[in-house]
């Protein structure tokens, strides 16, 4: 049992273990393959969960984790291999007759109807009706309380769900789920947006329904839940299972190893280089009840972290520094003058850059091409005078991001909805850098992204920082803010709670200052 | 178990074969039907397939065409503009009216004026201040049309000396045998393709429809951008108004009356989606075509000119119908 000295966290112990890994599997995927125009997205892949099992699955964003959760669940259709239920060969055309089976998956994007109350949701499409075709409010409401009694929560039947939280949402899509009776529950990324009090919740409801024999899939990037939830992991790339392990009996680093076919070595390493002079000066920046007093400098070839919680005014002041909204005081100096900033193209004039939080909202026209897409903050000089675009020019762009960020892209053409996280992430940030900004703000810049790209993209902050760029990431994760910042600013319910050197601070000193402690 | 890897595996060969049209059919669909219907008509009257008959074609749908160009750059900016009829009675009424008073050249410059007044103020509305584009159009579309009756006071207008004027030019003239509004038209249709394909203005337009956040996120002015979609629709009334007084000499008051919701089948129809971002000015020119042809052979084989309202929602139906299905690669479908 060395392997479970590796590991931080204890695994479901060992007889438990043993007794689940004994069972008939509930479900076997076997060689599912999947093609899409011009991509494989799934090769030969087999997989099987046993009942009261958790099966971790694992791999980088467009490894076709998704993809092989979509055809179990019926969304999309595999162009070979079996799918077995309880040893009944089985075949879906669609999610309700997946569900019908007992196959449940709870997404990553929620898909609750916001203006109608927890109860409808729950029942959505098969509410308990009247002989007359009305709905029977009261049992809707006795029976969807009841559910939400068993797991747990805290809010009524009767709330609507856009009163709720993102956390208390979940709940309600996995009371959803609940009503099937499901015999395979997946889990797709459901921590992403959960406080760790309510991510404690949510394991024990996973440990529920284990109890009761039901198998589940969970899809996560985050390794500690993984070690602490799962017996077993199966870890795809590119496609191709890289291997199933007794989650007891392997490693981070094994894990890791898997997942991107090389090992993190030396992560977030510092490059060593003096600052320059200021590039950015921020005066008592002061915006409403969103943020007050702000004020920050960020000097050339420096990385600033920018860390609170969520609601802390971290997002504002970056959009406030761009151009999208309008502090009420306070001043901004850029080389050493100030600036009136009133909308992006007076920023991206002075040298600022923002990559998003959101990408899909606010980073990216889906729909266009990556190339489209990589020239669009800079419209002015890749056309001339007459207006008219360079075809030459914005291919350069593409041409030289797509090689520096290593882009994995089917080409130029290839429209940025067809990308995985990471890649799109990837064609946001070389749109940015193509406007060869001094001063780049970077929000969330690895959220929902997987490891391997994560640290391409730490690497690459650092990198930028050393060739004199100035650079405020905002992060909800601590070891990305300690581990790629110079200096890191807290800040708690809008207001400067700090600002530490990221060599000396610890992780619980960074707390204290955003609890306001 | 082998069976079970078969029978799935054979289920599914139909499906990337039944795509792979669907792609095609997405792509070219639109200008395969129009070969069929230009083919049926053909079959059906031997005036049909004529020169004659296509030109007279090409000359009728110049109106609805031009004003629909101006309207398929305000949907790809993820607009709808419905006050192009009532804004067409009112620039024709204007023009018509003024041409005996002021003269051609004068009357022609103050209409242009005037029309792009209305333009700039759905452009304000909708750009600036952000209001949905559906109400603010449709609530355009009766203000104007009262403004047309308080401007002619009830009354229909005409130009009386029909003949001596060079205001003909734009409806009855012709230059190297092609019918100038035509000429018009297709000039038009052959610019704004240009405008919207090859400058960065267009590229901006196709941004903020596709998605309006991402557009502002990136330095793209995004209000100015839906304004001038306006200011273009509106240029494109004119030009239409120009074509069609100078063709009647006159003006009803309601005359463009309907206009609204022909030009947009003919957008919608050529495959321009309403949801923004998508579409060309070409595909429009082949909708608007397909209208056209549409009525006329229905009223060579002998119809009543209003089957081809019928006709013309069958249409749509069935383009919008196989677009949605070779995007999700089945005909029906069975859940949400």
């Amino acid at each position: 049992m060395t392997a479970e000295t590796a590991t931080p966290h204890a695994a479901p112990n060992a007889s438990d273990r043993d007794a689940v890994t004994a069972r008939e599997p509930l479900l076997r995927l076997d060689g599912i393959t999947k093609t899409f125009p011009g991509v494989v997205a799934l090769d030969d892949v087999s997989l099987e969960v046993r009942a009261g099992e958790v099966h971790a699955l694992l791999g980088e964003n467009g490894a076709g984790k998704s993809t092989l959760m979509k055809i179990l669940a019926g969304n999309h259709t595999a162009n070979r291999g079996a799918i077995h239920l309880e040893g009944e060969p089985v075949h879906f055309d669609n999610p309700m007759q997946a569900k019908r089976a007992g196959i449940v998956l709870i997404h990553q994007e929620l898909s609750l109807v916001p203006e109608m109350t927890v109860a409808e949701n729950i029942f959505l499409g098969s509410l308990p009706k009247g002989i007359l075709g009305t709905v029977k409010w009261r049992v809707l409401f006795a029976v969807a309380d009841e559910i939400l009694k068993t797991l747990g929560c805290r809010f009524s039947a009767k709330d609507k769900v856009e009163k709720l939280s993102i956390a208390n949402r979940q709940m309600v899509e996995i009371a959803r789920a609940l009503v099937f009776t499901p015999k395979v529950v997946v889990f797709d990324e459901p921590t992403a947006s959960l406080t760790d009090a309510e991510k404690v919740v949510l394991f024990e409801i996973i440990r529920g329904l284990m109890r009761k024999g039901v198998g589940i899939v969970y899809i996560s990037h985050r390794m500690d839940e993984i070690f602490t939830l799962s017996h077993r992991l199966t870890v795809l790339r590119d496609g191709k299972v890289r291997g199933t392990r007794v989650t007891a009996e392997t490693t981070e680093d094994d894990v890791t190893r898997l997942m991107i076919g090389r090992s993190l070595e030396g992560r977030e390493k510092r490059a060593a280089g003096e600052p320059g002079p200021v590039a950015l000066e921020v005066r008592g920046l002061s915006c409403g009840s969103l943020y007050r007093d702000i004020s920050f400098e960020i000097r050339k070839g420096e990385v600033v972290g920018m860390y609170g919680l969520i609601g802390a005014g971290r997002t504002e002041i970056a959009e406030t520094l761009f151009g999208l909204r309008s502090p009420d005081t306070g001043e901004i100096r850029i080389d050493d003058e100030t600036v009136e900033i009133d909308a992006p193209p007076d920023a991206i004039a002075r040298g600022l850059a923002l990559v998003p939080e959101s990408r899909k909202e606010q980073g990216l026209v889906l729909g266009m091409s990556c190339r489209d897409n990589m020239s669009m903050a800079q419209l002015g000089t890749v056309s001339n005078g007459m207006g008219f675009l360079k075809p030459k020019a914005e291919q350069a762009i593409y041409d030289t991001y797509a090689t520096m960020l290593d882009l994995r892209s089917p080409g130029p053409q290839a429209l940025v909805v067809n990308l995985s996280g990471g890649n799109q992430q990837k064609v946001v940030i070389g749109k940015w850098l193509s406007t060869a900004p001094e001063i780049l703000i970077l929000d969330e810049p690895t959220r929902g992204i997987d490891v391997g790209s994560k640290s391409e993209i730490h690497d690459l902050i650092r990198r930028l920082a050393g060739t004199g760029l100035a650079i405020l990431v905002i992060s909800s994760e601590m070891p990305e803010i300690m581990g790629v910042s110079d200096r890191v600013i807290a800040l708690y319910h809008g207001q400067m709670a700090g600002v530490f050197d990221a060599a000396t601070l610890t992780e619980d000193r960074l707390v204290q200052a955003i609890s306001g402690l | 178990m082998t069976t079970d890897t078969g029978e799935v595996g054979e289920r599914r060969l139909s499906l990337p074969a039944w795509r792979d049209i669907g792609h095609g059919a997405q792509r070219q669909g639109i200008l395969l039907a129009f070969i069929v219907f230009l083919i049926l008509f053909s079959l059906f009257s031997d005036r049909f397939a004529s020169w004659d008959n296509a030109s007279t074609v090409f000359r009728q749908v110049s109106i609805i065409g031009t004003i629909a160009l101006g309207v398929t750059i305000v949907v790809i900016g993820g607009n709808l503009d419905l006050s192009v009829g009532s804004m067409l009675s009112f620039s024709t009424v204007m023009v018509v009216d003024l041409h005996d008073k002021i003269g051609p050249a004068p009357a022609m410059a103050i209409t242009l004026v005037a029309t792009l007044a209305i333009g700039c103020v759905n452009g304000i509305l909708v750009g600036f201040l952000k209001l949905n584009s559906l109400i603010v159009t449709l609530g355009m579309l009766s203000a104007i049309q009262g403004l047309t009756l308080i401007y002619s006071g009830g009354q229909n207008v005409d130009i009386t000396d029909q003949e001596a004027t060079w205001f003909a030019f734009f409806g009855r003239d012709f230059v190297l045998g092609i019918a100038v509004p035509t000429w018009i038209f297709l000039g038009l249709a052959v610019v704004f393709h240009i405008v919207l394909t090859r400058t960065a203005y267009g590229r901006r337009v196709f941004a903020v429809g596709g998605n309006k956040t991402a557009a502002a996120f990136s330095g793209i002015r995004r209000a100015r951008v839906v304004f001038s979609t306006y200011v273009i629709s509106s240029f494109t009334v004119f030009c239409a108004a120009l074509i069609l007084g100078s063709r009647v000499m006159g003006s009803q008051n309601n005359v463009g009356q309907g206009y609204e919701l022909l030009v947009l089948a003919g957008v919608i129809l050529g495959g321009t989606s309403l949801l923004g971002g998508s579409g060309s000015v070409i595909k429009t020119v082949i909708g608007v075509l397909i209208l056209g042809f549409i009525q006329n052979g229905l009223l060579l084989m002998g119809y009543q000119y209003y089957a081809q309202w019928l006709v013309t929602w069958v249409v749509i139906i069935l383009a919008v119908w196989l677009d949605v299905a070779s995007q999700r690669g089945r005909l029906f479908t069975t859940t949400a």
